[in-house]
């Protein structure tokens, strides 16, 4: 039961990101970054609220997993690094301060 | 940025290599599961998933087949790596106190994922790359 409830939430979640990465990704991935603090926000509050193991399995591996991506990151911080130095810092920052800062929101908003 | 959406094979190849790497991240993280420490598991993962997306533009079938390149890409790669349980595990580490675990797993997966791609990105050409970012490989 628990892999398949994974294998579904994990290909909606790419499905949203990569749909998302489509509309909104241009020379700055705005579309990547958002999909990646969002599916940290989400997985901090399941966390949070003490999410059951089916809900975990779901929402958490599956759909914030499949919603958020390190390896779209790494190739795009590089790409970004080949325009500017700076550019590629700056999405770096940006993407790990920002995720983690909205998983903490949202792990403290689960608790609540 | 207006661009025609995407067919239905592609989406439908996200979804199913999304289900598969997602399964595949799941699988292996139940085979060895990250205890308290260093997060191994998760690190070897996001490595190991950000090598191979780097690795695709060298395939030139890849890079002619949009169906493929999402399909492997942005499904079973995206899918297998995740930066929701690096931010929930480097949230956990800093909130127990761990400020120097904390920093050394967030910064160490980045920068062995930054080497991972760097290196790969001298086996393809720049042409090759972007093709294959064309098709929307790296979403």
């Amino acid at each position: 039961m628990t892999p398949l409830l994974v294998a579904l939430g994990a290909g909606v979640g790419a499905t949203l990101r990569f749909l998302t990465a489509h509309w909104l990704d241009g020379r700055w991935p705005s579309g990547t970054l958002l999909v990646n603090v969002v599916g940290s926000f989400v997985l901090g509050l399941l966390f949070g609220a003490g999410a059951s193991a089916d809900g975990l399995a779901l929402l958490g591996t599956g759909f914030c997993g499949g919603l958020t991506t390190y390896s779209a990151f790494s190739v795009q911080a590089r790409d970004q690094g080949r325009i500017g130095l700076g550019r590629g810092a700056a999405y770096v920052a940006a993407t790990i301060g920002l995720a983690l800062l909205a998983c903490a929101l949202g792990y403290g908003l689960g608790q609540a | 940025m207006t661009r025609p959406a995407p067919g239905t094979a592609t989406i439908a190849a996200v979804f199913v290599g999304g289900a598969l790497g997602g399964t595949l991240r799941w699988w292996l993280g139940d085979l060895v599961p990250d205890g308290g420490g260093f997060p191994w598991t998760t690190f070897a993962i996001n490595v190991s998933g950000s090598l191979v997306l780097a690795l695709l533009p060298v395939l030139g079938v890849v890079r002619r087949h949009p169906a493929l390149a999402a399909g492997l890409g942005p499904g079973v790669l995206g899918g297998y790596t995740t930066l929701s349980t690096y931010a929930e595990q480097g949230r956990a580490l800093l909130d127990g106190g761990r400020l120097g675990l904390a920093a050394a797993y967030v910064l160490g997966t980045l920068a062995a994922c930054l080497v991972a791609v760097t290196l790969a990105g001298h086996l393809s050409s720049r042409a090759d790359q972007r093709e294959f970012d064309a098709e929307e490989g790296n979403e």
